[in-house]
């Protein structure tokens, strides 16, 4: 299943041979991905496979127990989301990790917020005025639209919230963006929305690795799937060489097609 | 894998323009509530005491009545925005003030006198500040109960559990200095310099809180501590500094205790944790962390101070008082549970 893909240039990320354990509980053993400039990852498997604690090593929030990261050919280790944001690799967290009560603009800076220096460079103040034009800038080059940047994210649909979250995680020079089921708490209207920003990032040359349980997130973005199961790989393959009913056999444990199944699961 | 830029928006919800009109007047009555009921009050107490309440001596004394509560206020307000608590303060205060007292007794120069109650302030709330965050307490209400047994204690101890009246000037002039304005039909009008100086702090709380980095991951601690840490904000050594903060601003009370009263008692400061607790709720703070404005809190002292003031002058016993207080602290927050509610419901 390894088969080499795109030969003329190295991984953007490879991660190789992972374990992460906590305590005597072993979350992930062995696992090996590849993922290349540009292209849409999705990462599937059943709940506890090992998915959303891959994502947090690769993000830097848990730290290894064993194995490499390479990020742009050279071997990286972080002890901090911030320094794997400081090579370009972005996080977008399952419960969005907004602050309800700030702005939109003051969410998407925050932690990395513009500032202007006063008295002669004596005191440093928060630019807001900056931040709201710079986020204003930033959400009408992604097409996303909101009445307001200055609107507090709480009085945001969850499509907006998660709009924002990806904006966030793009606002300064991602080069990997990790989503945890962007999806997953949206209304059904607003899914597509957001699978299209997705796709936008792609088309922007941004890599993304989403995990995802619905087929039709994974089969509408990727180029590629791959399979954890038990905390190990299990599959994994182009999209236009495997079908939503062996994905789903995947998930389950089995490499044998489970079109009924398929059906069951995918209404 | 056919996606149309066009479409790939995200729109906002329905135009706002249609909301009932409670709801929309939510953000006026945010902004301007307070300062009506203190308006409102300040008729009430007029009507009743018309040649008491508004004269310049009351209207100073309640200035310099209010100003310790004032400064704790100010300092729990910051705690309160991270969804924590300061139970310490008062018993903070009262260390300061007793080791100003002793050490002024014991002849160290007034400057370090001075000095030394807002820095016992400061390593009290470090200490409060570090026992959150790295002996990982599971909630500043623990700390923080423990600092108003130690501080209180160690207050004592230093002093043998007696006060220490007689303080050089120079010390009690930020507590009980007065600018001589000029004669005005007949009486000297004074400024008390705690005044000015209460109204200067809170200028620079408000640049702190809305204007600094500092400040917006105060704010950003107290929405979503989780979103805060993965941003890269430093939590933990954001949380010391609050408590530090906290800390130092109970000192700066003791010292303008200290100078109103020209002493240093023990017990100074008993109780007042709670009144401040409840002047920064009263002041439209959110007990979970994120909100609230430093003008609000400033308004919620005022209230405070009306109220006392208020029932003294019309001889009420101070029994009314704490039921009143107690009443206000339940009402205001049951105005906050309503606004929300209506401010949900749209």
């Amino acid at each position: 299943m390894n088969e080499p893909q795109m030969n003329t240039e190295a991984p953007l990320l490879a991660a190789k041979g992972i374990c992460k354990f906590f305590g005597a509980v072993t979350a992930l053993r062995d696992v090996d991905l590849e993922l290349w400039p540009g292209e849409v990852l999705g990462v599937v498997g059943d709940n506890g496979a090992g998915k959303s604690t891959l994502m947090k090593v690769l993000s830097g929030l848990h730290p290894q127990s064993e194995g490499t990261l390479i990020f742009d050919g050279k071997p990286v280790s972080f002890a901090s989301p911030r320094e794997a944001r400081d090579l370009g690799i972005e996080m977008v967290y399952q419960d969005l990790a907004l602050a309800g009560n700030m702005n939109i603009a003051e969410n998407i800076y925050l932690g990395r917020e513009p500032t202007r220096k006063v008295l002669g460079g004596a005191l440093t103040l928060f630019d807001h005025r900056t931040g709201i034009r710079m986020a204003k800038k930033h959400l009408e080059n992604l097409r996303i639209h909101v009445k307001s940047v200055e609107q507090k994210v709480e009085e945001l649909s969850g499509g907006q919230r998660q709009a924002v979250a990806i904006a966030r995680s793009i606002a300064f020079d991602a080069r990997l963006v990790i989503m945890d089921e962007p999806t997953a708490a949206l209304a059904v209207k607003e899914v597509g929305k957001v699978l299209d920003l997705i796709v936008d990032l792609k088309k922007r040359g941004i890599s993304v690795v989403i995990i995802s349980h619905r087929m039709d997130d994974i089969f509408y973005v990727c180029d590629r799937v791959m399979a954890l199961y038990h905390g190990s790989n299990f599959a994994e393959a182009r999209l236009k060489d495997t079908s939503r009913g062996e994905v789903i056999g995947w998930i389950m444990g089995t490499k044998e097609k489970v079109e009924s199944v398929a059906h069951d699961r995918v209404s | 894998m056919t996606a149309s830029p066009e479409n790939s928006g995200i729109e906002s919800p329905e135009s706002m323009q249609k909301l009932p009109l409670g709801v929309r007047l939510i953000p006026f009555f945010d902004r301007y509530g307070i300062l009506i009921v203190i308006v409102a009050m300040g008729a009430v107490m007029w009507a009743l005491q018309p040649d008491v309440f508004l004269s310049w001596r009351n209207i100073t004394n309640i200035f310099k009545q209010t100003a310790a509560n004032g400064m704790l206020s100010i300092g729990m307000f910051v705690v309160i925005l991270t969804a924590g608590i300061d139970l310490s303060v008062g018993s903070v205060l009262a260390l300061g003030m007793m080791t100003l007292a002793v050490s002024n007794a014991a002849g160290v120069p007034w400057p370090v006198a001075l000095a030394l109650s807002p820095m016992m302030g400061l390593a009290a709330g470090f200490v409060n500040g570090i026992g959150i965050t790295k002996l990982r307490m599971p909630h500043p209400f623990i700390m923080t109960l423990g600092m108003l047994f130690m501080a209180r204690g160690l207050a004592n101890l230093i002093s043998g559990g007696v006060p220490y009246s007689g303080l050089p000037d120079p010390i009690r002039f930020l507590g009980s200095a007065r600018i001589y304005l000029g004669e005005f039909d007949g009486t000297r009008i004074n400024l008390p310099v705690v005044f000015l100086f209460t109204i200067l702090v809170y200028f620079l709380f408000w640049i702190l809180l809305e204007h600094t980095v500092f400040g917006r991951r105060v704010y950003a601690i107290g929405g979503n501590p989780e979103a805060a840490r993965v941003s890269g904000i430093n939590v933990d050594r954001t949380l010391i500094i609050v408590y530090a903060i906290c800390g130092f601003m109970a000192g700066i009370a003791g010292l303008i205790m200290a100078g109103r009263t020209n002493s240093g008692f023990p017990n100074a400061g008993t109780g007042m944790e709670l009144e401040a607790i409840a002047a920064v709720i009263i002041g439209g703070a959110s007990f979970f962390g994120g909100r609230g404005q430093v003008l609000g809190i400033f308004g919620g002292v005022l209230i405070m101070g009306l109220i006392k003031n208020g029932l003294n002058l019309n001889n009420v016993s101070t029994f009314w008082q704490q039921i009143l207080i107690g009443a206000i602290i339940v009402l205001a927050v049951f105005i906050d549970v309503l606004r929300r509610d209506l401010g949900t419901r749209h």
